[in-house]
């Protein structure tokens, strides 16, 4: 059975370690902020000039002057701090950020990753997506295995323009994790979904990659 | 010529119209401060829209949605062109981006922010990993150094920037709050004349030296601002009890 969001977003929160600095990015990839373990220290960082990011205010208490980069209210922690667009892309390029988390519409079998537009679809902008790629010691993709129309997004090579090239170090689907060691290298199958088979996740991916499951 | 009343007391300007005056032109090249609808020069942006302003070619990190922020220049037909990283919250400017009335360039965010840095500092350009390898890097130097590419991307900066603070004091020393901040202390160095409008107007000695963000040199006039609308986009909250990040 295929994880659902929820577990996608359990999972990469397995990858957090304490005193790690993370942004998360929009869609799935906000909810592993509630699956990070209990008294384990984690700052969330978000891109608009905000590091250790608290919950959702309670309602009456929201603060126009308070939003994360999906530009939801939010709160503050004791912990937290406040800074400019610059300084806050200055501490994502600069490798200051330990883990970034993204949604993908693609992934190659190199590690690239397309996420920002659609041929034929008018197109928003990539935002800091191509920043976080760029500049994050470790990247993590959670996406659908494979698309609404069933066919693969884990491909040989990304069909849709890049956000990043050779940047994505784990992919998580609702199928199977893939990791590698380093950036030069392939992707291994590491895990996969309960009653999910390494023939059904081939089957459905483009991708070529190696198989380590334990 | 504007009248004694209309013109600026030293740097402070009675209103976001008469801190425009003689400055605001057709074709100027105009940053904007913000982040969604946060910290954006509300009263500044309207007081554009009442000008009439045309053709301008605004910087800034969105667009506004329909009815609110730089929305107002777009509904208005004032922008020719805009630099920004996302602007998927508005329909009107999805439209004329499709008819071909509206000029877009896409930065990526931190590369925004950087060139707008850079040009604020008198840097003509920089090497960035962020974009190389995709269509950003199209058309650009780029350099390989240690296996790694890099792109070129030059420093901005505009004919005027507007900004938004909490608190400035007559000197136009500035200090922004919380997420607000944003791309205004960035921006309020890059305009060749920088206008900023804050929620409290303070006196000089007010505002502790340490604690300033934007120091005065960078800004030329300021306005206080009333009656903030302040705007949240997304307003999400959660029940009492609940302790988690996501309600």
């Amino acid at each position: 059975m295929a994880w659902s969001r929820e577990q996608l977003a359990e999972r990469a929160a397995h990858e957090m370690q304490d005193g790690f600095y993370v942004n998360l990015g929009i869609g799935i990839p906000t909810l592993v902020g509630n699956y990070i373990p209990a008294g384990m220290k984690v700052l969330l960082q978000s891109e608009n000039g905000m590091l250790g990011m608290g919950p959702f205010p309670y309602e009456g208490e929201e603060d126009a002057d308070l939003v994360n980069a999906g530009k939801q209210s939010i709160t503050e922690l004791p912990i937290s701090s406040y800074f400019s667009s610059s300084d806050s892309f200055g501490m994502i390029r600069g490798g200051h950020i330990n883990l970034s988390v993204l949604g993908g519409m693609e992934v190659s079998e190199r590690g690239d990753l397309a996420n920002w537009m659609v041929p034929g679809k008018v197109v928003k902008g990539m935002g800091g997506a191509m920043d976080l790629v760029a500049g994050v010691r470790r990247v993590i993709v959670l996406m659908e295995h494979v698309a609404r129309d069933g066919s693969p997004k884990f491909k040989a090579a990304c069909e849709l323009p890049l956000t990043g090239a050779g940047v994505v170090d784990m992919l998580i689907t609702d199928l199977a994790v893939f990791s590698r060691k380093d950036r030069h290298s392939g992707f291994d199958l590491i895990e996969l979904a309960p009653g999910v088979t390494e023939a059904e996740v081939r089957a459905k991916s483009t991708a070529k990659f190696g198989s380590a499951l334990s | 010529m504007a009248t004694a009343s209309q013109a600026g007391d030293g740097k402070v300007f009675p209103t976001a119209a008469a801190a425009l005056a003689g400055i605001a032109r057709d074709g100027m090249s105009i940053m904007s401060g913000g982040f969604g609808l946060c910290g954006i020069p509300e009263h500044l942006i309207a007081a554009l829209r009442e000008l009439g302003v045309k053709g301008l070619t605004v910087i800034s990190n969105n667009a506004g949605v329909d009815e609110l922020g730089l929305g107002l220049l777009l509904k208005s037909h004032q922008i020719a062109k805009m630099i920004s990283s996302y602007v998927g919250e508005n329909k009107e400017f999805e439209r004329q981006y499709l008819q071909g009335e509206l000029a877009i360039e896409f930065n990526p965010q931190g590369t925004l922010a950087e060139r707008i840095r850079a040009g604020g500092a008198g840097i003509y350009g920089f090497y960035t990993r962020t974009g190389a390898g995709t269509k950003v890097a199209e058309g650009k130097e780029t350099r390989v150094v240690d296996g790694e590419t890099w792109v070129l991307e030059t420093g901005l900066t505009a004919d005027l920037a507007i900004v938004k603070a909490w608190k400035g004091d007559r000197e136009g020393n500035l200090v922004y709050r919380k997420t607000a901040r944003n791309f205004n202390p960035v921006m309020a160095t890059a305009g060749r004349v920088t206008i900023a409008e804050v929620e409290q107007l303070v006196e000089i000695g007010e505002l502790e030296p340490d604690m300033i963000h934007t120091p005065g040199i960078f800004v030329q006039r300021i306005v206080h601002g009333m009656n903030y609308r302040k705007p949240i986009e997304q307003r999400t909250v959660r029940k009492r009890g609940n302790h988690g990040v996501v309600a």
